[in-house]
């Protein structure tokens, strides 16, 4: 066994993101998991571990992984395939992690899925991908290749009885892709359209079968707490919260980028120690936690850990831990105009609030930014933030979740909002033209 | 039944319901577009948001979608609170961002649920600001209109016509705000079942085309209870007249029968009621051989002249009501009453009559038909022989779904959910025929066989059951295991082969299922398809012994029939000319009482113009034995009466003895019931003329009804007295309550608030359920007397050396009165043959040659089936040059010398249009 | 009569083949088969697309409403390299509409357009994963990362991306 490492994520991850292959990762302690766990813990065993690990998921939800699975019917009572899907559609604005991830170490993800589908006797695995990761693709089938000459994947892996079938399914596109049902949709070959819960997927997914849907992060942290213990993982983070988080800061920093710390690392440290702090002659404004569906924060929430009950309390979620700065010298208005009109143009048209909504909203939003703003469009705006902005209204959380940096935007920038609308000109220099265009 | 608490009072609802469906139930006004009571909740349009609190100290609440909400002992929801019905409001209005507001020129306007509701949540003020969205419309054929710009995406024509009827050919595209409903490219939707979307689309975006182009607004329009005479089926319908013509066919709600959809041909098929060829006035061959007009009076002198006194024989119709064969019948006497169906036809029909009575297998309604969970399909494809059949059948198969969601606990509503859990599992069905059915995508099993050999495979299911040896036929051991399985089989055979073995077969079959319920928990169910609206009605009212034409023919020609009364009949269409020639050649005179024109009008001497079902009432029996009463919409134009009428005024001028003193339809009836012992139930189909609503009569008319005085202004600006109906319960006027009577009275629905057919929960106890005032008809074959199971039978067989000529009916074209209809006739083939692969390659054609029949110099175009059972010939029966063939008759076939292709001049085209096969 | 669709080639027979292969059900391939169809032949003309809804016993209508659904399957024509120009919010700070009015000037199209020559179609893409390095975009299968709107003709020029 390897020493337990303090950067489980990245420890292959070289400086110039060169991929890590099969030798190399085996090098390194590679494939350990697999052979000390698989045919040498029950999958029940597992679960307990992985339950015990307080591992919560790192795509943006953070439910809590152990519980996800627990509800996978164990009892196989009902013949037929389960389904482990990892969901490496990557489309958060803001987000650039998982790219991250099945670049520099895609053998990573291969053995956290092959871990995770013992756990869940799944027999069939996939990921699905987006089209634009070229690399990632091809990187994750040479690694899939690569594990069946070993025998990590195929039939009767290294004679422990288990089998699994993994498959790497691209992606036609599409950001609402990345919610779990509308994913399993679409993998079905279908529009890909939300699902309603219940039942979920863990019930009923994948061509009606037991199906669990993890993002990469997620599923890269599992062999390692199977192979260095629920405790070894619970020390790795800072505060309540487990293990590392891959944290990213994007905008007008100094040094933009990706680093894997402990969960719970400081706001402050991420911003000004990793990514450098502001580019010159430009302030901190304000910025996304955890990309582009949570509520802004400002400087004064510099010195909040970043774990996913800290940014709960402090009115924002983490998400997916990947900042989005908003400096002084970029319009608001604008910045939230982008989004906005990112997700409308992201719906899936099947449920109203997001379909009409959104659109709705941007075009407030543009009306505001072109100058052709009147003070009734922030009743307007908060009008529709309560109409669409909270869960259940909508049939998934797309739409609440593009509410929340338009209503933060509102509550912490309103001068903005309220100069727009006096000068009937957009203030800032730069007036964009950023509206995502369909 | 849990108790919820919705704005501080308490209800009571249904075990397993939704929020959605409770409120309605209760009678209360909640919003909604994408639910359907048919279809389920799939939470798509959010417009159903009520707040839900978690317990007493929750005073805020949180937005909960009522048709995605069980209901649940003690939950607290408030409709009416500002956090709902803002959020409500705001739907609507995103709803309204792209809608055209065309309102004024919409056919849906006056009857638009998207009106209602906007008016319900209180929107008004427009804050949009952006530019609207267009769409580019389709052709969809001739049935639908398609108005995309009106759409508001409820997703509800897809789930119709895709996920409840099977259709593949409408689709939403792309995504966000950009969705599409449409069809990949311009065409006739292919849907038997396509107009349900005129009714299920919310909103004007598919609308009946052939109303758009004469449109009345529902107001505006006249109604009354009837019932579709496409087929045996018996949907029950609402045509809608204004200025004498019938301007539309709407549902009308049966739980047992048609639920809430009809098919293509009961929609669009009434419009033979405004033809040109239908017969204005009385008229009388003189000696030139042309017909004089007559007023009725001297018609009906002329009539009683060329009746009274004579030998007289009488053919009645399949598509009459009981009541005009009935007093054909006694004119005649039951000796001289053929039935008027052909000579081919009759055996059948008194076969599945038979089994019908005789079975111990239940008789089933469509509403049981849809509980099967495995299905065997003798010989019919149902989808063309009684259409709503078919429909109901593609619920039928969703029973295994709702079993696995049953396992899940999820509810039959959760309509989404359930469709993926089950994806294609399906409760299986077999289907045994000559060649494909539009069936075959959701038959576990298809077998292709000639009708003899399906009647044979019966048997062999049959005697499978009974514990025969059926090593010798693995698919019958399989069927028979298939239906052994199941709790709720269903037999579905008809007469449209024209072979009685088959029938025989199938009852053998529901028999042998019956004989082996051994723990009480299977309930069999034969259902037999009867060809035509009152076919049932017909085989009852003539029993086993009526002559059938050759019988009548032979008579004619010994001289023993001077008068031949023809009742809504075109005899052509029940043999072949020369023999029809002979019958009329043998009689010295030839009376025809119909509504069109036709080829026996041409031989007639007297012609006596026959209301329509539409401008009628009378009582039609359908394949489920169920009598049913259609009552008159709007009184006939010119010299037009009732075959009733006419033959009535013939009995009393004939002052005989039992119709002396009848002089009302409920008389008629009551006379029928009490002469035909098996017709006895007919009386209970709807309530006497005397019923009254209220105190009054049921009015035809909305109380907006518009323009009354100056609807005939044209003419003459004295407005006349509106037409008085002696005869039934409704009334020709807006005065009266459309409110609390039975449901076989129901002529519209409409209700304070609800102007579109989604009222129709205002007119239900529960959402869904039967009607308040019950469900129209009354079952006449229910449990009757001592049940027989047939033996083995011995199928008809031809020489084996020839082709055997198959009907295989189509459902737009072989029914005659729809067929006349204009959106019909625009979908209607021309006469074909389809061949099997084989023996096209034998008589060494392709699909699109020509053949022509031996002896004859029709030319068809000949259409390749390759599941046709080879040596099949199948032709459909009522097509232009198919007329006058004989069923299950051998036939040879040879290439038609100077056919063109149809296609010879076309450029080729590519898509599924370069396919005749 | 004469059979126009152009049938499926042998290898994109085979390719879709080979997915049927592990699905309960011949549609539930439809994503794969089109983004097959689309690496042979670019796009998804109306021609091919009833060619793979026949192959896979779907409607054109079932198959239409998959493909329409997705912005990478291309129901138009496109040019040789597709632009996929990251325009979300990180980008849009670091001045992607720059970039964009740079490739308009370059190649006189904006977003949803083709270049007369068919060398260039630009598209709007979702965040495309590489906001360090904002703001990005994407020419055929290339990550450019770090653009600046002046040397834009060298992203586009085909010169290897500075990754």
């Amino acid at each position: 066994m390897t020493d337990a490492p303090t950067h489980p994520l990245t420890r292959n991850v070289r400086p110039d993101r060169r991929p890590t292959d099969m030798a190399a990762y085996e090098a390194n302690g590679g494939y350990n998991s697999l052979k000390t766990n698989i045919g040498q813990r029950t999958p029940a065993e597992c679960l307990e571990i992985i339950k015990d690990s307080n591992l919560r998921g790192r795509g943006g939800a953070g439910f809590p992984t152990g519980m996800k699975w627990s509800f996978v019917p164990m009892d196989n009572a009902t013949p037929g395939h389960k389904y482990l899907i990892c969901n490496a559609d990557e489309m958060e604005p803001g987000t650039f992690k998982d790219r991250l991830l099945m670049e520099c170490d895609p053998h990573q993800l291969i053995e956290g899925m092959i871990l995770s589908a013992y756990t869940l006797q799944a027999d069939i695995a996939y990921i699905f991908i987006r089209a634009e990761y070229h690399k990632a693709i091809g990187l994750l089938r040479e690694a899939i290749t690569a594990c069946h000459e070993k025998g990590y994947l195929g039939d009767n892996i290294l004679g422990s009885g288990f089998s699994l079938e993994m498959h790497v399914h691209v992606s036609a596109g599409r950001y609402i892709c990345g919610e779990e049902t509308a994913l399993i949709s679409s993998l079905e070959g279908k529009r890909a359209n939300p699902r309603a819960k219940p039942p979920f997927p863990q019930v009923s997914g994948l061509w009606g079968r037991p199906t669990i849907v993890n993002n990469v992060e997620t599923l890269c942290n599992i062999h390692h707490i199977l192979e260095f213990g629920a405790d070894w993982f619970q020390a790795l983070g800072k505060g309540e919260d487990a293990g590392t988080k891959l944290y990213g800061v994007s905008g007008r920093v100094k040094n933009p980028g990706c680093w894997e710390l402990p969960i719970g690392t400081s706001i402050r440290e991420i911003i000004e120690d990793h990514a450098g702090g502001m580019e010159d002659g430009y302030s901190l404004r304000g910025f996304l936690p955890g990309g582009g569906s949570t509520d802004f924060l400002t400087p004064e929430h510099l010195d909040l850990a970043m774990d996913y009950g800290t940014i709960g309390k402090a009115g924002s979620r983490m998400g997916t831990g990947t900042m989005i700065v908003l400096d002084d010298k970029t319009c608001p208005i604008g910045f939230i105009h982008n989004l906005t009109s990112f997700f409308a143009r992201e719906s899936c048209g099947f449920c109203t609030p997001c379909r009409d909504g959104l659109p709705w909203s941007a075009q407030v939003l543009e009306s505001l930014e072109n100058g052709d703003g009147r003070p009734e469009d922030l009743e307007t705006l908060a009008y529709q933030i309560d109409y669409i902005g909270a869960i259940g209204n909508t049939h998934c959380a797309l739409a609440p979740g593009a509410m929340e940096p338009v209503q933060s935007a509102l509550k912490y920038f309103r001068e903005d909002f309220e100069a727009h609308i006096n000068e009937g000109c957009c203030p800032y220099e730069r007036s964009a033209s950023g509206g995502a265009v369909s | 039944m849990p108790k919820i608490r919705i704005d501080n009072q308490e209800y009571e609802v249904p075990e397993g319901a939704n929020l959605l469906e409770s409120c309605l139930s209760a009678g209360l006004d909640l919003p909604y577009f994408c639910w359907h009571p048919a279809m389920g909740s799939v939470g798509a349009c959010r417009q159903c948001a009520v707040v839900q609190y978690q317990n007493e100290e929750d005073t805020r609440g949180r937005i909960v979608m009522g048709c995605m909400t069980p209901v649940t002992e003690g939950a607290i929801f408030s409709l009416t609170g500002d956090k709902a019905s803002g959020f409500r409001q705001a739907v609507i209005e995103s709803l309204m961002l792209n809608h055209p507001h065309d309102c004024a020129v919409c056919a849906e306007g006056g009857e638009c649920h998207l009106q209602d509701m906007t008016v319900m949540v209180g929107h008004r003020d427009r804050r949009y600001r952006g530019l609207k969205k267009t769409h580019r419309n389709q052709y969809l054929g001739p049935l639908v209109h398609h108005e995309m710009n009106r759409c508001i995406t409820c997703y509800r024509c897809t789930r119709y016509y895709r996920d409840y009827a099977g259709g593949t050919d409408l689709a939403a595209m792309a995504s966000h705000d950009h969705v599409f409903f449409g069809r990949h490219d311009e065409g006739t939707l292919q849907s038997e079942f396509a107009g349900n979307l005129v009714e299920v689309c919310p909103t004007g975006v598919f609308t009946d085309k052939t109303l758009v182009g004469q449109y009345t607004r529902k107001w505006d329009l006249q109604s009354a209870p009837s019932v579709c005479v496409g087929c045996a089926v018996g949907c029950n319908t609402v045509p809608g007249e204004r200025y004498g013509k019938v301007k539309r066919v709407h549902n009308r709600f049966n739980a047992e029968v048609n639920g809430y959809f009809l098919c293509d041909r009961g929609r669009y098929g009434s419009g033979y009621v405004n033809s040109d060829t239908r017969l204005p006035y009385p008229g009388m061959r003189g000696a030139e051989g042309r017909f004089t007009a007559l007023n009725h009076h001297d018609a009906l002198a002329e009539f009683e002249r060329l009746t009274v006194g004579r030998r007289v024989a009488g053919i009645g119709s399949p598509r009459a009501s009981v009541e005009a064969n009935f007093l054909l019948r006694s004119l005649v006497g039951s000796d001289s009453f053929a039935p008027g169906v052909s000579e081919q036809e009759q055996p059948s029909l008194q076969r599945a009559t038979a089994l019908m009575r005789s079975t111990p297998a239940r008789v089933p309604s469509l509403a049981d038909i849809e509980s099967a969970d495995a299905i065997l399909v003798l010989g019919d494809d149902v989808t063309h022989t009684a259409p709503r059949v078919a429909l109901a059948l593609r619920q039928s198969v969703r029973n295994r779904a709702y079993e696995l969601a049953a396992d899940m606990k999820l509810q039959p509503w959760q309509d989404a959910a359930i469709r993926n859990l089950a994806q294609e599992q399906r409760s299986p069905l077999v289907s045994v025929t000559p060649g494909s059915t539009r069936l075959d995508d959701v038959a576990e099993r298809t077998l292709h066989l000639a009708p003899g050999e399906i009647a044979e495979f019966a048997f062999a299911v049959a005697a499978a059951l009974s514990g025969g040896d059926s090593a010798g036929n693995p698919e019958a051991a399989a069927v028979a295991q298939m239906l052994r399985d199941a709790r709720r089989p269903l037999i579905i055979a008809g007469t449209s082969l024209c072979e009685e073995a088959l029938l025989d077969g199938a009852a053998a079959v529901a028999g042998a299922l019956v004989s082996r319920e051994a723990d009480g928990t299977r309930a069999p169910m034969l259902s037999l398809v009867v060809p035509e609206a009152n076919s049932l009605g017909q085989a009852l009212l003539c029993g086993d012994d009526a002559p059938d034409l050759a019988t009548l023919t032979a008579r004619a020609e010994a001289g023993e029939i001077e008068t031949l009364i023809v009742l809504e009949n075109d005899l052509y269409r029940r043999g072949t000319g020369e023999e029809i020639d002979r019958l009329l050649d043998a009689v010295t005179t030839v009376i025809v009482l119909d509504g069109m024109d036709s080829a026996t009008c041409s031989r007639a001497d007297l012609v006596l113009p026959a209301a329509s079902a539409i401008e009628s009432e009378g009582t039609v029996v359908s394949m489920e034995g169920r009598a049913q009463r259609y009552y008159p919409v709007f009184v006939p134009g010119d010299e037009r009466h009732s075959s009733l009428y006419w033959l009535l005024c013939c009995l009393k001028a004939a002052d005989h003895k039992h119709f002396v003193d009848i002089n009302h339809v409920d008389e008629v009836i009551a006379a029928c019931a009490s002469a035909v012992p098996a017709l006895a139930g007919i009386v209970d189909a709807a309530p006497g003329g005397s019923y009254r609503s209220h105190g009054v009569r049921i009015p035809r008319q909305p109380h907006r009804y518009s323009g009354r005085t100056a609807m005939r202004a044209n003419i003459s600006v004295h407005e006349p007295k509106q037409p008085q109906d002696e005869e039934s319960p409704l009334a020709y006027s807006m005065e009266g309550l459309n409110r609390d009577e039975p449901g076989s009275l129901l002529p519209f629905v409409w209700s304070p608030g609800w102007n579109s057919n989604q009222s129709l929960h205002k007119f239900q106890d529960e959402v869904g359920g039967a009607l308040s005032g019950g469900t129209a008809g009354a079952r006449l074959i229910e449990a009757a007397g001592p049940t027989t199971v047939p033996e083995a039978a011995t199928p008809s067989s031809i020489d084996a050396a020839t082709l055997e000529l198959i009907p295989r009916p189509a459902i737009f074209g072989s029914d005659e009165l729809s067929a006349r209809s204009a959106g019909v006739r625009d979908l209607m083939p021309d006469a074909y043959l389809e061949l099997s692969v084989a023996d096209a390659k034998t008589l060494g054609v392709e699909a699109g040659d020509g053949v022509v029949l031996g002896g004859s110099d029709t030319a068809f175009e000949v259409r390749i089936d390759p599941s046709l059972r080879r040596g099949c010939v199948a032709y459909a029966p009522g097509l232009n040059g198919c007329i006058g063939l004989v069923p299950r008759s051998g036939v040879s076939l040879s290439m038609a010398p100077d056919w063109k292709r149809r296609d010879a001049d076309l450029i080729a085209r590519d898509g599924q249009e370069g396919s005749l096969s | 009569m004469t059979e126009l669709i152009p049938a499926l080639s042998d290898s994109e027979i085979a390719a879709i083949d080979a997915e049927i292969a592990h699905v309960p059900y011949r549609s539930a391939v439809a994503i794969d088969a089109l983004k097959i169809v689309q690496a042979h032949r670019g796009w998804v003309s109306d021609e091919s697309l009833r060619a793979i809804a026949r192959h896979l016993e779907m409607s054109a209508e079932e198959l239409d409403g998959v493909a329409t659904f997705y912005n990478l399957i291309f129901r138009q024509p496109v040019g040789d390299r597709v632009i996929l120009l990251c325009n979300s919010v990180t980008c849009w700070i670091k001045g992607c509409d720059k970039v964009q009015a740079a490739i308009t000037e370059n190649l006189g199209i904006g977003l949803g357009e083709t270049t007369a020559d068919n060398a260039f179609t630009l598209l709007p893409v979702t965040c495309l994963g590489a906001c360090d390095r904002a703001p990005v975009m994407m020419v055929g299968d290339d990550l450019h990362q770090d653009l600046d709107p002046a040397e834009i003709e060298k992203a586009l020029s085909g010169e290897p991306n500075r990754d």
